[in-house]
């Protein structure tokens, strides 16, 4: 059972590993402006696990940002990794070893998270395990290649693989709004609103990730009011 | 550069991380609150959804390559297809698209 989740894991993470070095290997572009090594760019990527959070980091710390403002703007530019925690923390089972939590907690990205929570019922922490061994190289490493390598690789190549991430996220919320109408009426007022967010004056000078955040907490918000959902079904999605 | 690195290396990492494992750690007992039961189940659908657009347009250099991805993308998963398969395919579009539009 662990063993086929967390060969399902290896798996699943394979496309991430290829979304991660593409993203994270522009990152690491931005972490070489910033004065990093590759091994600094490494250890970072391998600890913080952020893409939004880690490019705020790095423009930062190039600017001389003290330890305050680097905290804080971690703390906001991460705020939504609380609640995706929140939400792992309901489809934990019981009977799971505690000790796990703060292993799956680890590598809790949007990617990582999404996957998860996509699969029916408990938790199997080693299908986490499983995508974290193959995502985390991706990641840290892509990033220690970006500062080494530059812009050595294709312009169009890294941009067309940096679409990689966002195609996952589409089969990940994609065939759960087929089934559940609410769902999928969801994600067309999210497309709009975070459209629309995007270019209003004002709103759109708000950093992606706050946003996010603002979008979630009332979009989210608004529909569990309007359509709370039935015991059965948070217990089998969510 | 004005700090030590080390120590910014280790602000962003501690911090990033207490963010993820306090609910995860705190939140033992399955939540009973109805509202916030359905809040967490649609929490997921609505973040994955406001990160991919409109950022997917503006991945690429090309606009209209990202919009492609983005219908290909859209068009897989409805049929089913797994996250790897999704995922190349969006990739190939934007590429192809980006080699004609660019």
């Amino acid at each position: 059972m662990n063993t086929k989740a967390f060969r399902d894991g290896i798996r699943d993470g394979i496309p991430i590993c290829l979304g991660y070095l593409a993203v994270s290997f522009s990152l690491g572009i931005s972490a070489r402006e910033a004065g990093l090594t590759p091994f600094q760019g490494f250890i970072t990527s391998f600890l913080e696990n952020a893409s939004a959070g880690e490019y705020i980091a790095f423009a930062l710390i190039g600017a001389g940002a003290t330890y305050i403002e680097v905290c804080l703007m971690t703390i906001i530019a991460n705020a939504r990794y609380l609640l995706m925690s929140c939400a792992m923390s309901q489809r934990f089972s019981e009977d799971t070893p505690f000790f796990h939590r703060f292993l799956v907690a680890f590598d809790l990205t949007d990617e990582l998270f999404g996957i998860a929570i996509a699969r029916p019922g408990y938790l199997n922490p080693y299908y986490s395990y499983g995508a974290f061994l193959v995502a985390l190289p991706g990641w840290s490493i892509g990033t220690a290649i970006g500062i080494m390598a530059g812009n050595m690789l294709p312009e169009d190549i890294v941009s067309a693989l940096s679409v990689a991430l966002f195609g996952m996220f589409l089969a990940i919320i994609i065939p759960p709004a087929k089934k559940d109408k609410i769902v999928l009426v969801l994600i067309i007022i999210s497309f709009t609103a975070s459209y629309l967010f995007s270019v209003i004056p004002g709103i759109r000078s708000i950093s992606s990730g706050t946003r996010t955040i603002i979008l979630t907490l009332l979009i989210a918000g608004t529909a569990a009011l309007l359509f709370p959902v039935k015991e059965e079904e948070t217990e089998a999605v969510s | 550069m004005s700090g030590n690195i080390y120590i910014y290396i280790a602000i962003v990492a501690i911090t990033s991380y207490l963010i993820r494992v306090l609910p995860l750690t705190l939140i033992r007992k399955p939540i009973k609150n109805k509202f916030f039961r359905s809040f967490l189940y649609y929490v997921p659908y609505v973040t994955l959804a406001v990160m991919t657009f409109p950022a997917i347009i503006e991945a690429t250099g090309t606009p209209l390559a990202g919009a492609l991805a983005l219908v290909v993308g859209i068009v897989m998963a409805w049929k089913g297809l797994g996250l790897f398969p999704v995922a190349i395919a969006c990739c190939v579009v934007a590429y192809i698209a980006g080699l004609f539009f660019h």
